[in-house]
């Protein structure tokens, strides 16, 4: 598997008040073809921010993005850079990223056109990528109020298609759907991804599916990635106390009566971002030497990243016991 | 006898194509401090059955059948007669904390409105019952937040204050539609936790409407499910969970990400959920079935008792046996 995507210490601020928020601190992040990188964490924690600043929507403050070997620059009102093409990016509104004047078809030839293929062709292929994503033929020729939410999103995924990616990059993609399209568009999107070898970055607050469906997960927090590994390493051995309270926090559907643990208090507002460890405020095991050092990211002997001063680099991960 | 009892509850809204029926032949009942969840699919008729309950239908919407709640019918009554109920005996809260408070008034204003109007106390004491229940539901300085409005409060803390509004009165019935729908797994189980105290501690009943079968599990003594407007199976929580045995329910369940482990592709129900309107006929669910058979699309199918507290709507599938599981 090659590397296709990478991220160098990606910050992005935004300005609101005349005051810098940084929403995304120094990110580093590598995705493979084939591979479903999971991208979990609270709202507020920056991931969907991290996911615009992947394909250009936001310009990184400092740091930078590679896309196969290539710089993301921003997106401009003019032209998109060819070789960007193959980056696209789905959302978790599939009202709002469709266009409501236009026909399905003419919206999912957009990405065809840009490269250079003429209309009618583009037309017989718009029916092969519905076809792909389960749609009928005639939906070409039908408005987006005319189909359901599940089905809508289908089309954002066939135009993305449209457009050969090599990566999606996939914001909530089912979080809008019920139980039925949930599971129809998750397994359209595993299949698309080992069909055309491509890469997905898949933001998700659902760490239920997260588990299911990825390959690596990264866990972040406050604009900062604390914890990333194999699905497996995460799940079995969460090293990272933020990772296990997501984890115990989820309800078990078994029946089971199992009651999941809260995280007691929120989000830190990032203007003032919380000094050492962004997540001391909030942690069952902090030390008082926390709110002084920020954690270093470390590599733990499994290979996996943490940053949390409880977790030595070259160490098994540390467990630790969270009260509650 | 039981505080809530739902007999053969229909729906009708005004749609643009003519009248169409959002809840159908709905029975269900509820106890003292019990908690009863009912789940289903977006249109499946869930959050109507709880706005009847409350009087709170959409223009032109109309609710026949029976509601007998504390020993008296409700379903007939006037608007006024509602207006009493509403708050004071049956509470709700919503999805989405940010709507149903007011964002120009401070939360004292809010919260002691409608407990001065019902339970007719001075200024004084319902600030003082207020503070009492900020406290219970676990706002951080209750007396700082009484001055605050809610734009200075996070999705779960104005949760918590709109739970607060709702308990001010002691209702007798909370229904919570979606409560945590638009929080954070973290946040959600903080407020899992409060709903379960307080029917630990108040006795209070309380119906949760969700789509999510985890939250159910967590919280629910029962659960109903909805498809198109019917109830198609309910039953204990725990057996419903792990035996369910209409079609639907089966699907749902392993439509879940987290049960069964083997790959990265899910289990999914083909086809999607009927739009208001489009109901099938006879058994709703019977175009999607694995199992259907003629008869399935002629008539509502009977209900068949799988033991004393389990039932589903579906006589023909093959698991649609009597239980040994005796409850």
């Amino acid at each position: 598997m090659k590397e296709i995507l990478n991220l160098k210490d990606v910050v992005v601020e935004y300005e609101r008040h005349g005051q810098k928020i940084r929403a995304v601190s120094g990110v580093d992040l590598t995705l493979k073809s084939g591979e479903i990188l999971g991208l979990v964490g609270e709202s507020g924690c920056g991931k969907s921010t991290l996911g615009k600043a992947i394909v250009g929507i936001l310009k990184p403050t400092v740091g930078e993005v590679t896309f196969d070997g290539m710089k993301v620059k921003k997106l401009t009102r003019g032209q998109r850079p060819k070789h960007l093409r193959n980056l696209q990016m789905i959302f978790q509104d599939p009202y709002g990223s469709l266009n409501p004047r236009r026909k399905i078809g003419s919206q999912i030839i957009d990405g065809l056109l840009v490269g250079g293929m003429k209309k009618a062709a583009a037309m017989e292929k718009a029916v092969e990528f519905l076809a792909r994503v389960g749609l009928p033929k005639d939906a070409n020729d039908r408005y987006p109020h005319q189909f359901s939410g599940g089905q809508r999103q289908r089309i954002a995924i066939a135009r993305a298609l449209a457009a050969a990616p090599s990566v999606i990059i996939a914001d909530e993609p089912i979080s809008a759907l019920d139980t039925s399209s949930q599971a129809q568009v998750s397994n359209l999107l595993v299949k698309l991804v080992e069909e055309f070898d491509m890469g997905m970055v898949f933001i998700s607050h659902d760490l239920s599916i997260v588990r299911r469906i990825s390959d690596r997960v990264a866990v972040m927090y406050l604009g900062k990635i604390v914890e990333i590994g194999t699905t497996t390493q995460i799940w079995e051995n969460p090293s990272h106390p933020y990772t296990r309270a997501l984890i115990s926090a989820i309800p078990h559907a078994d029946g089971s009566s199992f009651m999941p643990s809260d995280l007691p208090g929120d989000v830190p507002n990032p203007m003032y971002p919380p000094t050492g460890c962004r997540f001391h405020p909030r942690c069952p095991v902090a030390l008082p030497a926390c709110a002084i050092n920020e954690p270093e990211f470390v590599t733990l002997s499994d290979s996996r990243k943490v940053a949390c001063v409880l977790q030595k680099a070259g160490t098994p991960p540390n467990s630790m016991i969270i009260p509650g | 006898m039981k505080l809530l009892k739902v007999t053969d509850l229909t729906v009708t809204l005004a749609t643009s194509s003519g009248d169409a029926q959002a809840v159908r032949n709905l029975s269900f009942d509820l106890g003292h401090g019990e908690i009863l969840g009912i789940a289903g699919e977006s249109g499946s008729g869930k959050t109507m059955t709880a706005l009847s309950l409350l009087g709170l239908l959409p223009y032109k919407g109309r609710a026949t059948g029976s509601v007998f709640f504390d020993g008296r019918e409700i379903l007939a009554s006037s608007k006024r007669e509602y207006r009493d109920i509403r708050g004071k005996d049956i509470a709700m809260i919503f999805q989405d904390p940010m709507t149903s408070l007011h964002p120009m008034l401070t939360v004292e204003t809010q919260l002691t409105e409608h407990l001065r109007h019902h339970r007719k106390v001075s200024k004084d004491s319902a600030r003082q019952i207020v503070l009492e229940l900020l406290n219970t539901v676990k706002i951080p300085d209750p007396a700082a937040a009484l001055r605050a409005h809610p734009n200075q409060f996070s999705g779960g803390m104005r949760q918590r204050i709109a739970i607060a509004m709702a308990l001010a009165c002691e209702p007798k019935l909370l229904i919570a539609d979606e409560p945590t729908t638009a929080l954070d797994v973290t946040v959600q189980a903080g407020i899992l936790k409060l709903l379960h105290q307080l029917r630990d501690e108040r006795k209070l009943s309380i119906i949760i409407i969700t789509h999510d079968l985890g939250v159910l599990s967590s919280l629910a003594d029962r659960i109903m499910i909805m498809y198109a407007g019917s109830e198609v199976e309910s039953g204990k929580t725990s057996e419903l969970l792990t035996q369910p045995r209409h079609p639907y329910t089966k699907g749902l369940i392993s439509a879940l990400p987290g049960l069964s482990q083997d790959g990265k592709l899910l289990t999914s129900i083909k086809g999607m959920p009927p739009e208001l309107g489009n109901f099938a006929s006879g058994c709703a669910f019977h175009p999607r079935c694995a199992f259907a058979e003629s008869s399935c699309s002629q008539a509502l199918p009977p209900a068949l008792d799988i033991s004393d507290s389990h039932r589903i709507f579906c006589p023909i599938n093959p698991f649609a046996q009597k239980s040994d599981i005796t409850s």
